[in-house]
C-alpha cells in the first residue's frame, strides 16, 4: 500500500497513451486536466512533438469548473477549436481530477460529436494506470470506429502474401530510431504484405483498411485492445511477439503461416479471441532443467524489465541463444496469459527489488539501475515509457540486431 | 508604422490581435491550451531543490509523477526525488493521509542519508478529497523531530484562484528558515531561481551599501541556507516572489520590499529610490552608493542603445512573457528608442504591464501580440519556417525564438537575475549578440530548467 518510489522512475501514464497512440491519425486529442499533463506529454514522452504538427491540447479546467461539473466549458472549447481545425477525430483523455468527479466521458463524447458532427471519442483514463492501458483503449477505439468492413467475402490465402497489420506501435516502446521499420522489413522478408501498423507510419485512410489483412501481428500490450475488436467485428487472429532475436522471429512467421490457414480452415463458429492467439511457447527451463552454468530461475539469471510483450519476446531468444534463463518483470498491464510461470507483475520498486535477488544479469532502463544489487551485471534498455528522452540516443534496435544484446551475456 | 514582416499565408489558424484592439488583461480567449517545446522556465521540482540538502517527496498520480522524476532525472538529481503514487483505490478507500504519512516514512527510512529536510508536494486529488494536511505534518514531525518538514503543492488546478502554484512554491522556499536574531547589514534577495547578476544595479547597491547579501541560489549546503534567516530585509523582484516575501516578513521579523522590475529609466529610478529608503534605516551611504549606480547606468545604457540600433537597424524583434516579468515594458522601451518591435507573445497583461499596454495602445497601435497556448499555436513555427529562412527575426526569448523559427535569439527565462540600469544594458548586450550569432534554437529550448545547475551544490 505505500506505492512508493524511493529512486526509480515512473512509467508513462495511460492519459500520454492515448495521445500516442492517436499522434499520427489526423485528430485532436484533448488531455481533460489543469496543466502538467500537456508539458510532460510534449517535453517528455512525444518525441515527435517538434516536428509534426499533431493537435494534441489539455482543457485546463479550473477548480471551479471542475467543482461545479461544468462541462459546458469544456464542450465550447472543443467546438471552437475543431470548428477551426477540422480534425478527423475528437479524443477526450481523462486525469485524476475528471475521474473524482465523475466526470462522464461517454456522454459528452456524444454531445460534441452531435454538436459538431465529427467523431468524437471520451476515453476514461485516470492517470493512474500505464500508457499500455490507455493505448491500446484508444488503438481499440479506432478499431471499433473507423475500420471498414471488406466489401468481399476473405480472399482465399492460396498464392498470395498474407497480409497483416501491426498493432501496438508508438515511440513510447519503439522510439523513433528505425524499430518499427525493421519490423516492417521482417514482414516483408519473410513474405508478409503490412497493410497499416498501428500507430506509427500509417494513415488513418490506411488504418480503415486493416479488415483486408489476415492476422494482426501485437508488437506490444498497446495492441490488445485493437486485437481485440478486430476479432470480435471481423474474426481477425492476432500474433504475439517483437521480432527480437536469431531464432524467434522465424519460428513466428513460421507459425503465423501455419496457424492462419488452420484458422481459416476451422472457420469462426466457436472461436474465441483467446483461442485465436498465435505464440511460441517458451520458457525453456520452466521443466526444471538448468541453463548455462547452472543457472536456473532463482540463481544466475537474466531479468528482462519493461512493457510485456516486448519483454517477454526478449527473454525467449535469451533462452534460446544464449541458455540463461530469463523471466519477465513486467511494470506496465499486461494481459497475464502471456507471461510465464516465471514471470512478474511488478508494479512498483517494492515488487522488483526482491525479483532481482539472484539475477546475473538485468535488463532494463538505465533509471533502474540504482536497484540492480550488486554482482549482478546491468544492460542497459532504455525505454522512452520510462525514461523518456533521456537515453534516446542510446535506444538500440534489437528487431535489426539482436547480436547486441548476445554480446553482453 | 510597424513594418510588416512577412504575410501570413491565407487560411492560417495562427491568432494575433493589434494592441490597439487587445483587450486587458485577457488579450485571447480562454480555451484548450497548446504547450510549445520551449522548456526552459523552471517548474517546481526545480525551483524546490534550491534548497541544499533537502528531499522532495511527491504525493501524486502516476501521471503527473511522470513529469516530476524526469525533471529530476535530466537534472541529475534522482537521488533527491521520491515519489508516492495515488491509485484508485486510494480515492475510493479513504485512506490518503495513510497513505502520504506511510509512503513518506518509508521513503525516508530507505534513504542512504538523513536529509535535513523533506518538502513534501501533494496534489489536486488531496484538495478535492478535503485530505487533513496538518494532521499529515503534525505526525510527520513527531515521528521525524530531526527533519524539517514543508508543505508543497503540485495543484495546477488552482492557477487560476487564490495563489498560483508558482508563488506558493517560491514562498515555501522560506518556510524551513529557523528564526535566529536579525543582522541589519544582512540583505537577502528571494523568490529567484536565477541568480542575481553580480553586476546587477540591485546587488551592486548593496554591496555598496555595505550589507551582506543572501540568496538561496548560493547557498551550498543546509547550514548556509538557514543564515539567510538573519537578514533584516527580504527583496523580491519576481512578481511571483512577492507574497512570499510579505510571509516571510511575519513569520521572522525582517522588512521585505518588492522591487519592481522595469525597462523604463525613470520607473527604474523610482524603484530604487524607494528600496534606497528601506534600507537607509540600516546603512547610511545608501542614496551616495545609489546616486553613483544611476550615473555610470544612465550613461551605460543610452550608449548600449545607440551601439544596439546602429548594428541591428530594422531588424524586426519580438519578444516573448518567459524572457522577464515585463515583456511590454520591454517592447515599449525598445520601440520608444527606435528599435522595429513587431510581436509580443503572451496569454494575458500582468497587472505591472498596464501602463505600458495603454502607451502601446496609443502610440505603436499596430504592434501585434500573440498568444502562446492557444490552439492555433501549434502551427507557428511551421507556417514561419519558410519566412524564417528569408529574413532575419531577432527573437528576445525562448517561446519567441520558437514561434519564430530563429536561431537569432537571446537565451534567458525570468530576467535573468538583472535588474535596474543593467537590464538595459545586458539585454542590449545579448541583442547585439544574437544578431551577430546564431544559436542552436531547437536543441537550446528544449532544456528544462534554464541555469538549473545551480540547484546543483
Amino acid at each position: 500500500m505505500k506505492q512508493t518510489a524511493s529512486i526509480i522512475s515512473t512509467y508513462s501514464a495511460d492519459v500520454m497513451g492515448v495521445c500516442s497512440a492517436l499522434f499520427e491519425l489526423g485528430g485532436m486529442t484533448i488531455m481533460h486536466d489543469a496543466s502538467g499533463c500537456n508539458s510532460t506529454y510534449t517535453t517528455h514522452e512525444e518525441t515527435r512533438w517538434y516536428d509534426m504538427d499533431s493537435r494534441v491540447y489539455i482543457s485546463g479546467i479550473s477548480e471551479i469548473e471542475a467543482i461545479m461539473g461544468d462541462d459546458e466549458k469544456l464542450i465550447g472549447d472543443i467546438e471552437d477549436a475543431a470548428s477551426e481545425l477540422h480534425p478527423a477525430f475528437i479524443a477526450i483523455a481523462g486525469t485524476p481530477i475528471p475521474t473524482m468527479v465523475g466526470f462522464d466521458f461517454e456522454a459528452v463524447a456524444e454531445v460534441i460529436e452531435m454538436r459538431t458532427g465529427i467523431p468524437t471519442f471520451g476515453f476514461p483514463t485516470t492517470g493512474m494506470n500505464t500508457y499500455i492501458h490507455g493505448a491500446s483503449m484508444a488503438l481499440g477505439g479506432i478499431a471499433e470506429r473507423f475500420v471498414e468492413a471488406p466489401e468481399e467475402d476473405p480472399e482465399p490465402l492460396e498464392g498470395r502474401k498474407l497480409r497483416v497489420n501491426i498493432l501496438g506501435l508508438t515511440p513510447l516502446d519503439f522510439s523513433v530510431n528505425g524499430q518499427d521499420g525493421s519490423i516492417v522489413r521482417w514482414l516483408e522478408d519473410e513474405g508478409f504484405e503490412v497493410v497499416s501498423r498501428w500507430a506509427m507510419g500509417s494513415t488513418l485512410d490506411e488504418i480503415r483498411r486493416s479488415a483486408q489483412a489476415d492476422v494482426n501481428l501485437v508488437v506490444s500490450a498497446a495492441g490488445y485492445g485493437a486485437a481485440r475488436v478486430l476479432f470480435e467485428r471481423f474474426g481477425m487472429p492476432y500474433a504475439i511477439g517483437v521480432p527480437a532475436g536469431n531464432e524467434l522471429p522465424g519460428l513466428l512467421a513460421d507459425l503465423i503461416r501455419i496457424k492462419v490457414q488452420e484458422f481459416r480452415n476451422d472457420g469462426q463458429n466457436s472461436a474465441t479471441f483467446e483461442s485465436r492467439e498465435i505464440s511460441i511457447d517458451s520458457g525453456v527451463f520452466l521443466d526444471g532443467s538448468t541453463g548455462r552454468d547452472g543457472s536456473t530461475y532463482e540463481q544466475g539469471f537474466a531479468a528482462v524489465i519493461g512493457e510485456g510483450v516486448s519483454s517477454l519476446s526478449i527473454a525467449s531468444s535469451i533462452e534460446m541463444e544464449c541458455g540463461i534463463p530469463a523471466k519477465v518483470l513486467c511494470a506496465t498491464e499486461c494481459p497475464e496469459d502471456i507471461l510465464r510461470e516465471c514471470d512478474r507483475m511488478t508494479p512498483d520498486e517494492d515488487d522488483i527489488i526482491p525479483e532481482l535477488h539472484g539475477a546475473a544479469y538485468v535488463i532494463a532502463d538505465p533509471l533502474y539501475k540504482p536497484i540492480v544489487p550488486q554482482g549482478a551485471k546491468f544492460i542497459p534498455l532504455p525505454s522512452e515509457a520510462f525514461s523518456g528522452r533521456i537515453y534516446r540516443d542510446e535506444i538500440p534496435d534489437l528487431i535489426k540486431d539482436f547480436n547486441w544484446l548476445i554480446q553482453q551475456l | 508604422m510597424l513594418k510588416k514582416v512577412y504575410e501570413k499565408e491565407s487560411g492560417s489558424v495562427v491568432p494575433g490581435v493589434r494592441v490597439a484592439d487587445a483587450a486587458f488583461p485577457a488579450p485571447f480567449k480562454s480555451g484548450l491550451e497548446y504547450s510549445s517545446p520551449a522548456r526552459g522556465t523552471w517548474n517546481i521540482v526545480h525551483t524546490g531543490m534550491l534548497i541544499p540538502e533537502a528531499h522532495e517527496i511527491f504525493v501524486c498520480a502516476a501521471g503527473c509523477l511522470r513529469g516530476v522524476v524526469l525533471t529530476a532525472a535530466e537534472m541529475g538529481t534522482t537521488d533527491r526525488v521520491s515519489t508516492v503514487a495515488v491509485r484508485e483505490n486510494n480515492l475510493l478507500d479513504g485512506d490518503m493521509e495513510d497513505l502520504v504519512i506511510e509512503g513518506v516514512s518509508d521513503i525516508i527510512g530507505k534513504l542512504p542519508h538523513r536529509p535535513p529536510a523533506v518538502l513534501v508536494y501533494t496534489s489536486c486529488v488531496h484538495h478535492f478529497t478535503g485530505v487533513d494536511l496538518e494532521m499529515i505534518y503534525a505526525r510527520l514531525r513527531e515521528r521525524f523531530p530531526d527533519i524539517d518538514f514543508t508543505d508543497c503543492y503540485m495543484n495546477p488546478i488552482m492557477r487560476k484562484s487564490g495563489l498560483t502554484p508558482d508563488q506558493l512554491m517560491r514562498s515555501r522556499l522560506y518556510m524551513l528558515l529557523h528564526e535566529r536574531p536579525l543582522d541589519p547589514r544582512a540583505a537577502a534577495i528571494i523568490g529567484n531561481d536565477i541568480p542575481a547578476q553580480e553586476d546587477s544595479d540591485l546587488v551592486q547597491l548593496l554591496r555598496a551599501a555595505g550589507f551582506r547579501i543572501h540568496e538561496i541560489t548560493s547557498c551550498r549546503n543546509y547550514e548556509e541556507y538557514q543564515e539567510m534567516a538573519e537578514s533584516s530585509f527580504y527583496i523580491s523582484y519576481n512578481p511571483d516572489a512577492a507574497p512570499g516575501g510579505d510571509m516571510l516578513a511575519e513569520r521572522l521579523g525582517g522588512t521585505h520590499h518588492y522591487l519592481r522590475f522595469s525597462f523604463d529609466p525613470d520607473e527604474i529610478d523610482a524603484e530604487f529610490s524607494k528600496l534606497a529608503e528601506v534600507l537607509s534605516a540600516a546603512s547610511a551611504n545608501v542614496f551616495d552608493a545609489l546616486a553613483d549606480i544611476r550615473t555610470r547606468g544612465r550613461e551605460a545604457s543610452a550608449a548600449a542603445i545607440r551601439e544596439t540600433r546602429e548594428l541591428i537597424g530594422d531588424t524586426p524583434v519580438t519578444i516573448d512573457y518567459t524572457f522577464c516579468p515585463r515583456p511590454l515594458g520591454l517592447a515599449r522601451f525598445l520601440l520608444d528608442n527606435g528599435f522595429n518591435v513587431v510581436r509580443v507573445y503572451l496569454d494575458g497583461i500582468p497587472g505591472a504591464d498596464k501602463p505600458d499596454f495603454e502607451y502601446l495602445r496609443e502610440n505603436y497601435p499596430d504592434l501585434m501580440l500573440h498568444p502562446t497556448v492557444h490552439t492555433g499555436m501549434r502551427f507557428a513555427n511551421t507556417e514561419n519556417r519558410q519566412a524564417a529562412d528569408q529574413e532575419l527575426v531577432l527573437a528576445v526569448g525562448q517561446k519567441a525564438a520558437y514561434f519564430e523559427n530563429t536561431d537569432h535569439f537571446v537565451n534567458v527565462v525570468e530576467g535573468g537575475g538583472m535588474t535596474g540600469y543593467e537590464a538595459i544594458t545586458h539585454t542590449l548586450e545579448l541583442m547585439r549578440d544574437a544578431y551577430l550569432h546564431t544559436q542552436e534554437m531547437r536543441e537550446l529550448v528544449q532544456i528544462k530548467g534554464l541555469g538549473c545547475e545551480v540547484c546543483l551544490h
